[in-house]
């Protein structure tokens, strides 16, 4: 076929126009995340006492981590759908969590009362956490994929590490809800285990599925 | 671009055309600097459009043009290096006794896209090759074929992206 008549098909193809990314990524993560909280609600439900421990900041500062990590990783993987984007100058907002989570750590050493390290860093079901954010994760994962597969990333398996992380961050706030671990030390482990184990799961699946 | 994006047609065919000469300049000169025949041009300079026309939602447009389009262009010619690269390296596995420094004969015809046209399904065949081969206007097509121009559209499109997903696989 010679170019010409590929351009004249091209501009005969001009309607419907295509959705931005960011409209596709606003419709699909909602929806996404309505899926993972309806499983979190019929499986393993919020904490039952989860009125008493709203009224402690190490509760309330779970949520804060979570989504001072994907809320930016969000905004990250929106910005890598441009072909000539690259993570310049915005990487550091990843590592928004960390100091939020190095914060929780300092302010839990200054409490009067408090059981020894090793204790609040195992709690109480550390591999229930380990599995319950990666299964949440998982429909929040694919419904950021297909959004991103609108876009164009110049590095596909950067791209999808990022979709992992914003649905690892979602899907741990859903989590906290559940979860009666409390100390920035267990969330510091393992909260930040099953993040890394979605990552990796994104970054694979968009060095696939995110090429163009 | 903005006015295509807004849905105009005509400034659209404009901007395709002006760019392509500077796509086809810029992939000879990638193919020269690889040390490959520049006869595969045309396919990459295709390559590029047809990423273009199907992530064309990506430029935004506050951001300047040129560097969008030359980030497409040079990813685009990076996998066809990339997938070149690998066929010559299994040539020369194939034709050991040939003397180094002479170019593998490309058996691949110019014209991958006509190529992979034959393997899409028969309602996108049909639509593109209306289109593109015969000229025919998308009204003209849908009486042709008996469908509504909505799904001319349709299947316009899609067989616009499985040709560029089969392009990608290759």
């Amino acid at each position: 076929m010679d170019t010409d008549r590929l351009i004249q098909t091209l501009a005969a193809d001009n309607e419907p126009r295509p959705r931005p990314v960011g409209v596709m990524l606003a419709m699909a993560l909602p929806v996404a995340v309505a899926i993972a909280l309806a499983l979190l609600l019929g499986t393993i439900g919020l904490r039952p006492d989860i009125r008493t421990a709203m009224r402690n900041p190490f509760f309330d500062l779970k949520f804060v981590v979570t989504l001072a990590l994907a809320l930016p990783a969000i905004a990250l993987s929106l910005h890598l759908s441009r072909p000539e984007a690259s993570l310049r100058g915005w990487a550091w907002w990843l590592a928004l969590p960390l100091v939020v989570l190095v914060l929780g750590i300092f302010g839990e050493m200054m409490m009067p009362e408090r059981l020894p390290m090793l204790t609040r860093l195992i709690g109480h079901n550390a591999m229930l956490c380990l599995s319950a954010i990666p299964l949440l994760s998982l429909p929040i994962l694919a419904a950021a994929l297909l959004a991103l597969r609108h876009g164009a990333p110049s590095r596909p398996a950067v791209a999808g590490a990022l979709a992992g992380l914003l649905s690892a961050g979602l899907a741990a706030t859903l989590y906290a809800a559940h979860c009666v671990d409390d100390s920035p030390l267990f969330v510091a482990t393992w909260y930040t285990l099953a993040t890394a184990l979605v990552t990796a799961i994104g970054a694979l699946a968009g060095a696939k599925l995110l090429r163009y | 671009m903005l006015a295509a994006n807004a849905g105009d047609s005509v400034a659209y065919h404009r901007l395709l055309k002006a760019v392509t000469p500077v796509l086809r300049a810029g992939a000879r000169r990638g193919l020269a600097r690889a040390g490959q025949p520049p006869d595969q041009a045309e396919d990459i300079v295709q390559d590029i459009l047809l990423a273009v026309h199907l992530k064309r939602q990506t430029w935004n447009v506050e951001a300047p043009f040129a560097p969008w389009l030359f980030a497409i262009a040079r990813n685009k010619l990076i996998d066809a290096l990339r997938r070149r690269g690998r066929r010559v390296f299994v040539n020369i596995d194939d034709f050991a006794d040939v003397l180094p420094g002479e170019p593998a004969a490309e058996t691949l015809p110019a014209g991958e896209i006509a190529g992979h046209l034959e393997a899409l399904p028969a309602r996108q065949r049909e639509v593109l090759q209306s289109i593109a081969v015969n000229s025919a206007s998308i009204k003209e097509t849908a009486a042709k074929l008996t469908m509504s121009e909505g799904a001319v559209r349709v299947a316009l499109h899609r067989g616009l992206a499985s040709l560029a997903a089969r392009l990608r696989k290759e």
